[in-house]
């Protein structure tokens, strides 16, 4: 009798232990499906336009919602400049916070307030630093345009890009200083046995040995700002023409995928409209996607090494 | 030779000093914004702006307590359904490393993070929106979805980063499998779980973009999670484009109050993480 | 483990709260999104209407191409857009629309120009040239052959434009098209179009934001918002080519017209000599047949009452927020309409 009740609980027990296990693989299941339904979702929305726009779509210079002609063109410009300018501005910044943060101070509360404060900038959301730049940094880009003779808006891609790269800074930051902490202390001994500089090691041993795995993080950067909705929404200038110079371009009011998303979803009354503009989000999605892995798959295989 | 040597030790100490003025600059734009935000907000911020909703258009006064309440209850719902789905997901690749589920699902949540925001607002959009109308749960979902990968991946490192004697040793004693994972796994990693939970939160509780088409907005204070609701960032969003100098002060009154919900969850994950002395 | 426990506890009533508010909250907000030009008068409306019927009106102002597809979605109770339905909308709904006037109101011109207080005048084909991007500095002849002593500065003119889809851009490009050849061949209207010129803002309020932010910057917006943030506004030459300054006065003699049966008119370019060109009615759109979607008849009662109320004691805000409000002729034609309003085939007033 005894006995009896005691193997019952053990079973009772192993079927807990099933239901368990169970439970916990259907939970990481939960995220391959939610994948999976964001992936299907965009491309059964966007079928419409993918079908009678086809590729052209992604090349077609004029965004036009009355004659229901749709390119893309005008906000993979917008988004690629708007990025890749952010990208460039913060590079520098990025890498020298990791050089700092990684070799020349690891550690002490210095190097400990830097490091907190890198991952605010992070923390403040999006929106904030939209309105703060509303406010504050489009006058400056406006008095700064009238200096060099372009039209004075002071929204626009480049006044985007400059709030962008101060957002993207962390990302870099952070992956680079842990890659520059790992480089083993043999090669660098060497070197200084060698009789090098601080600057020369660094510049001779360290940033090539890091190379692959500071580039995925400027990778997981990119992948950022390509995405980054709220603050450019509010600073790009929301216009879907392309100017014809480089200048007006660049200074001027633009637009990027997800802004024009943020902008005309809510409104795009027909059905190709509507599907034209998920398309764009498939297009945003496939690209962030496509980025984010590369980059950690270079980082991975990098610690791994 | 000596002259070589010190243009060499020359060029190192400069390029010190440089990469140090380089390092430091960067925070400059960040505590310009924080005083900025705190000197406009500041002031705004009083019981009256606290517990009274936005006047009509064009009007005096009013306050966000439509928008905090918002806020509050859409994370608080995205909380309650990305943490133990996140949990238990963690505790999933954790456990079960080089299992085809754990390789998919581990791709999916890098998916995952990278995922534009914009982008799960119009998914979700689609998923329940169009059905069932706009509603407080469908910004819940979007924001949870984000939550996930945080979540996931700070359980699976927290969990990872134990000793695997401490899961044998409670097996040994005959602890049931389910048991040794919550009742002693699972403690163990609190402090990392806990600090990955409140970092998400963290992201979240800014995120406009998700709510634009799902939450929509409202001016009235509703805890109704199945009609349209206000919440802090959207509040922001739809006020700092406004011409109307007072819905600028609301707005700048609402930045200053998400803002310290922001440093407030990072300082409270810091001081986690440095009691336990965990790395993230 | 205190901390979970406690936060078990926490989301157990927060949960609570939320389950037992929402039951009884659910009836009781009626949801509306669209037009922006019309959202000063519906807040003041709305905020009225909740202190003396308790029925709270949530209206997001997310434009009038917002309002027409949230609606043809059922995501909403009714939509506001300063433009009727086009055919195709009108396929894609495929149900009948009740189109209720609710007041009318005029585009003004606003602008931002240091040293022009007030009193710039344009002609409709300037403004229409401007808009192209042909004119582009303030300084231009064109500009200063309307504006005798007047001194225009040599300023770049910003062109400000809607960055979404709104009735606003739909008045305004439907009187461009009107006195422009260029124009209609070019654009033509519509609340979204290609813009050829300019920076879009979000929202009547956005164009406001930006104009008000920007020296030299014109922009189009509701009479209520540039009168509301003080900034100046254009006259505008009318067809008989009297420079019209946008008041209650001249916004009220445009759209004295006789109102079709279903509401669908155009005011602009009007012919009466002293009235703004630029005007415009503003309707509610709702579903003819209420029963839609698992409503109930409660709530189909609830939103007629609420465009009863819009059309009469709603009415008197009209005035103070510089919207001209519908002629008894036109209560009329909308009471009508109001009427033929339908719950299960049946008339709900």
């Amino acid at each position: 009798m005894d006995k009896n009740k005691r193997l019952d609980l053990s079973y009772s027990q192993m079927k807990w232990e099933t239901i368990f296990k169970r439970i916990l693989s259907v939970m990481s299941a939960i995220i391959v499906i939610v994948v999976a339904g964001v992936l299907i979702t965009l491309v059964v929305e966007s079928w419409p336009s993918i079908k009678s726009l086809g590729i052209g779509y992604l090349w077609g210079k004029v965004w036009d919602p009355v004659n229901n002609i749709y390119g893309a063109y005008p906000f993979l410009i917008g988004t690629l400049l708007t990025s890749f300018t952010a990208l460039i501005i913060s590079i520098p910044f990025s890498y020298a916070i990791a050089i700092y943060l990684g070799e020349y101070n690891p550690k002490g509360w210095l190097s400990d307030l830097l490091k907190n404060t890198i991952e605010l900038i992070a923390a403040v959301p999006s929106i904030i630093y939209g309105f703060w730049a509303l406010f504050v940094l489009v006058p400056v880009v406006r008095s700064l345009e009238t200096k060099i003779h372009v039209a004075p808006y002071g929204v626009g891609v480049f006044t985007a890009s400059l709030v962008l790269a101060v957002m993207i800074i962390p990302y870099a930051a952070a992956l680079g200083t842990s890659l520059i902490r790992m480089v083993p202390s043999p090669l660098k001994e060497g070197a200084y046995a060698l009789g090098a500089t601080r600057f020369e090691v660094i510049r001779s041993v360290i940033l090539p040995y890091t190379r692959s795995g500071l580039f995925a993080g400027i990778l997981l950067s990119l992948g950022r700002a390509l995405g980054e909705t709220m603050a450019v929404t509010v600073l790009i200038g929301n216009t879907s023409a392309i100017a014809n110079t480089f200048k007006d371009i660049f200074f001027g009011p633009g637009n990027t995928m997800a802004s024009v998303i943020a902008n005309e979803f809510a409104e795009a009354d027909h059905a190709l409209y509507l599907s034209a503009l998920i398309e764009l989000g498939l297009v945003l999605f496939f690209v962030t996607v496509i980025i984010n892995l590369i980059g950690k798959r270079i980082i991975t295989r990098y610690t791994n090494n | 030779m000596d002259a070589r040597i010190g243009i060499r030790n020359t060029k190192s100490i400069l390029f010190k000093s440089f990469i140090i003025f380089l390092a430091f600059v960067v925070t400059l734009p960040l505590i310009i914004v924080l005083l900025y935000i705190i000197k406009q907000g500041v002031m705004q911020v009083n019981w009256h702006f606290l517990t009274h909703v936005p006047a009509p258009e064009g009007e005096k006064g009013g306050g966000i307590a439509n928008a905090l309440v918002g806020s509050l209850l859409i994370v608080g719902m995205s909380s309650l359904v990305a943490i133990p789905v996140g949990i238990l997901a963690g505790i999933y690749l954790s456990e079960n490393p080089g299992t085809k589920l754990a390789y998919y699902s581990g791709l999916c949540v890098d998916i995952l993070q990278g995922v534009p925001s914009i982008v799960m607002g119009i998914v979700v959009y689609f998923w329940i929106v169009k059905p069932f109308g706009f509603s407080a749960i469908s910004g819940s979902i979007a924001l949870a979805i984000m939550m996930l990968p945080i979540v996931i991946r700070s359980t699976e490192q927290t969990l990872l980063l134990l000793p695997p004697s401490l899961k044998e040793a409670a097996l040994s004693l005959g602890v049931p499998y389910h048991r040794v994972i919550l009742k002693v796994i699972v403690p163990c990693g609190f402090a990392g779980i806990l600090s990955g939970i409140i970092l998400s939160i963290a992201r979240i509780i800014g995120e406009t973009a998700p709510l634009l088409f799902t939450a929509l907005g409202s001016n009235y204070l509703s805890t109704n999670v199945t009609g349209a609701m206000e919440s802090l960032p959207h509040l922001i969003f739809t006020y700092a484009t406004s011409p109307y100098d007072d819905q600028h002060d609301l707005a700048w009154g609402a930045s200053f109050i998400l803002l310290m919900f922001v440093l407030i969850l990072n300082i409270v994950t810091k001081l986690i993480t440095r009691k336990w002395k965990i790395q993230l | 483990m205190k901390v979970v426990k406690s936060l078990q506890l926490a989301i157990v009533a927060i949960a609570s709260i939320c389950l037992s508010q929402s039951a009884s909250a659910q009836d009781n907000t009626l949801l509306g999104a669209g037009s922006t030009f019309v959202y000063p008068l519906f807040s003041k409306i709305f905020s009225e209407y909740d202190a003396a019927k308790h029925v709270k009106v949530n209206y997001q102002a997310i434009g009038s191409g917002g309002g027409i597809l949230q609606l043809t979605n059922k995501t909403v109770d009714f939509g506001g857009s300063d433009a009727p339905l086009n055919e195709e909308q009108d396929k894609k709904i495929g149900v009948p629309v009740l189109h209720i006037p609710m007041a009318s109101g005029a585009v003004v011109v606003s602008y931002n120009v240091p040293g022009v207080a007030t009193g710039l005048k344009l002609s409709g084909k300037d403004l229409a040239d401007i808009y192209l991007g042909k004119i582009t500095n303030w300084n231009s002849p064109l500009i200063a052959d309307a504006n005798p002593g007047v001194k225009l500065p040599d300023l770049g003119i910003v062109v400000v434009h809607r960055s979404d889809g709104s009735g606003t851009s739909f008045i305004f490009t439907d009187f461009l098209t009107k006195v422009n050849e260029e124009w209609a061949k070019k654009v033509g209207k519509a609340s979204a179009v290609n813009w050829p010129a300019g920076l879009g803002g979000k929202g009547n309020a956005g164009v406001e934001g930006l104009v008000k932010q920007t020296p030299g910057a014109i922009g189009y917006v509701e009479l209520a918002y540039a009168i509301q943030n003080h900034m100046p506004f254009a006259s505008v030459q009318n067809k008989s080519g009297k420079y019209i300054t946008p008041t209650l006065e001249t916004t009220t003699l445009s759209s004295n017209v006789t109102l079709p049966a279903d509401s669908k008119v155009s005011l602009t370019n009007t012919d009466n000599a002293k009235g703004y060109p630029i005007t415009s009615f503003t309707w509610a759109l709702i579903y003819k047949e209420q029963n839609y979607g698992g409503r109930s008849a409660e709530r189909a009662k609830q939103l007629l009452e609420l465009m009863w109320y819009n059309i009469h004691e709603g009415q008197k805000d009209c005035a103070p927020l510089n919207y001209a409000p519908l002629s008894k002729s036109a209560v009329k034609v909308a009471e009508k309409i109001l009427k033929s309003a339908t719950y299960n085939g049946k008339a709900i007033l």
